[in-house]
């Protein structure tokens, strides 16, 4: 049995119907857990020595609408954690997603790994996740006083408001785009099997 | 008795030593930092975001200017994350030259960091020293991509074309006459692999000069020994990964513990350190160039016997041979779709890390079945390190902050993505 499948089914034994999926797909594992179940979840995965995730790698935001080119059926925002586990050589992606799709909400995890506080900073910026028990969550990669989360998909790529030196005002201002929009290739989602590599 | 009281000043964003756009919040009482704030973004140019609106192929050079001095890694992860997602082989060859290229950057990296890092903390000569051996690799780089930093040489399925047979050559000028050229032509003379064999020749003498400028230099040891101090435990809890945690003793390197492309066939050793300050990060990143030295020795020797493809023949993911389309109808037809539609990428999310010259440099790429990305997440390893700034930076003096900048090998391209 390869160290994937063994993790899944450790998954499996351990966390029992917390894991609301346990995925394996080109050799990595996704365990889907419910929000109420999260802080447990991520506390057990650091702690049991079957797990021993002593290292969180990343976190991401996820906005789902749009998913396919289609509207998406289930829950709009999600986190993605990337945990490493030092001991065992192993990755693992957990997924939650968030209850209220106009006011997502998810636990922070900065009491179990401290190397989370910047990716949650960046994930309430970009996609306006707020994670409850978070001590500083501040914008951190937008500018001071930027309004809206610019990687929610309805967010337009060229932005809302540009800035250039006002000669008369004397200083910098702040105004609408006055920039096109402009898409090159358009986004297409073929049928399944389109594109694959082992079609002839 | 005058009062003495906290103060707060704001370090950069302009400051020579911030390595880009840092802007520090530094709470002082007299010169001991009691908490720093680094406010980043100030390069935010949205690449994730431009990365949804391009097809999977346009967002390579996007790669090449996260992280602007190891450019080739960068793209390496990306290709990586679509050639997992997509389930191809990338051919033999083509792994070889990526791993070369990956140690070539490496050394440039690691050149980059302990030059300017020196030159920090007050040992002008150094960055004088490394800049020199740069400029090598970086034709080296010109060599294969045609560019001497922003590349664009690994595509998924390969890299876009061979080494090549030739070296570019200096000419006269006003400024060079004829014996000069000559002497800068010397290992110019033969193909991209000659002229790499005999740097790898000439670096570990440069390395013993490095050694001999810093590693016994008083001033240098007074500036780094004991400085920054991270416990094993604590840079795996700060989420600390290449150089960084390895500075501090945890044996991690993903070439060793989930080798890509062929790592697992070549021979190179993993230096660590014992104490984790800003010295032994900086002997680790020595011992790492000469490993890479090594690397790129055995890369040679296996690239000079093996020829063959370096992009896979899969032309669903890389357009045919230009000879080709000419004639053949079939060839035609999927140039044009690859060029216009590009690549269709099955559903589901893969997550591809590399051990960049930095730390573990991930792309988590989510693919909703269309020939654009759904969600490109990067993972830089100076976000993470950079996120320690206010626990490694407590309680030291105002010019170790400087010092810890420097150790940290910050760039705030991948930073701010």
């Amino acid at each position: 049995m390869s160290r994937i499948e063994r993790l899944a089914q450790t998954l499996q034994e351990v966390l029992g119907d917390r894991a609301l999926e346990v995925l394996v797909d080109r050799g990595e594992v996704t365990l889907r857990v419910a929000v109420a179940d999260y802080l447990a979840v991520a506390g057990l995965l650091r702690d049991h020595p079957d797990l021993a995730f002593e290292q969180l790698i990343d976190l991401s935001g996820l906005d789902y609408s749009g998913y396919g080119n289609r509207p998406w059926p289930g829950r709009r925002f999600a986190v993605a954690v990337h945990l490493l586990s030092l001991q065992h050589n192993v990755r693992l992606r957990v997924k939650v997603f968030a209850e209220d799709d106009e006011f997502p909400v998810i636990p922070s995890l900065i009491e179990i790994w401290p190397s989370v506080d910047w990716y949650e900073r960046e994930a309430f910026d970009l996609f306006g996740i707020l994670f409850e028990g978070h001590p500083d969550l501040r914008r951190i990669l937008t500018d001071y006083g930027f309004v809206g989360h610019p990687l929610r998909k309805d967010f337009p790529v060229s932005g809302h408001v540009e800035m250039r030196y006002d000669p008369h005002l004397r200083r910098v201002i702040y105004q609408p785009v006055t920039i096109e929009p402009r898409v090159n290739a358009p986004r297409i989602v073929r049928e399944a099997h389109y594109g694959d590599v082992d079609h002839g | 008795m005058a009062e003495i009281r906290n103060y707060t000043i704001n370090f950069g964003p302009q400051h020579p030593s911030a390595h880009g756009v840092l802007r520090l919040i530094l709470e002082l009482d007299g010169e001991v930092v009691e908490r720093a704030d680094p406010h980043i973004g100030l390069l935010h140019r949205g690449t994730e975001k431009l990365a949804e609106t391009r097809t999977w192929v346009q967002s390579v050079p996007y790669m090449d200017r996260l992280d602007y001095v190891s450019m080739m890694c960068n793209e390496h992860a990306y290709c990586m994350a679509i050639e997992r997602l997509l389930g191809i082989e990338v051919p033999i060859r083509a792994q070889y030259i990526r791993v070369m290229f990956d140690e070539i950057t490496r050394i440039l990296n690691h050149l980059l960091n302990i030059g300017t890092h020196a030159l920090d903390i007050g040992a002008m000569t150094m960055v004088l020293y490394t800049f020199r051996e740069r400029e090598d690799l970086m034709d080296a780089y010109e060599a294969v991509s045609g560019a001497r930093m922003h590349a664009a040489y690994y595509r998924p399925g390969g890299v876009y074309r061979d080494l090549p047979d030739q070296m570019p050559k200096y000419q006269v000028s006003k400024y060079k006459d004829e014996k000069r050229v000559r002497e800068l032509n010397r290992n110019r003379e033969g193909s991209l692999l000659d002229f790499l064999e005999d740097f790898t020749e000439r670096f570990p003498k440069y390395l013993d000069d490095y050694h001999e400028l810093l590693t016994d230099n008083r001033i240098w040891k007074q500036r780094t020994v004991g400085v920054g101090v991270v416990s094993p435990e604590q840079a795996l809890a700060w989420g600390f990964t290449g150089p960084m945690l390895r500075g501090s003793g945890v044996a991690w390197d993903l070439r060793k513990k989930q080798p890509y492309e062929v790592y697992d066939q070549l021979e190179f050793d993993i230096p660590v350190g014992t104490n984790g300050d800003c010295y032994d990060r900086y002997l680790v990143r020595m011992e790492e160039m000469r490993q890479s030295n090594r690397i790129i020795k055995q890369c040679i020797d296996w690239l000079r016997k093996n020829p063959g493809p370096v992009i896979t023949d899969n032309h669903k993911v890389a357009p045919p041979r230009r000879e080709k389309m000419k004639s053949g109808m079939e060839e035609l037809i999927h140039h044009f779709k690859l060029m216009t539609e590009g690549i269709h990428v099955p559903p589901g999310e893969v997550y591809a890390a590399v051990e960049h010259p930095k730390g573990e440099f991930g792309v988590y790429a989510v693919s909703d079945g269309a020939n654009k990305p759904y969600r490109v997440k990067l993972r830089a390893p100076g976000f993470a390190h950079l996120s320690a700034m206010d626990r490694m930076a407590r309680g030291h003096l105002i010019a170790d902050v400087v010092a810890i900048i420097g150790t940290m090998d910050i760039v705030f391209g991948e930073i701010d993505r």
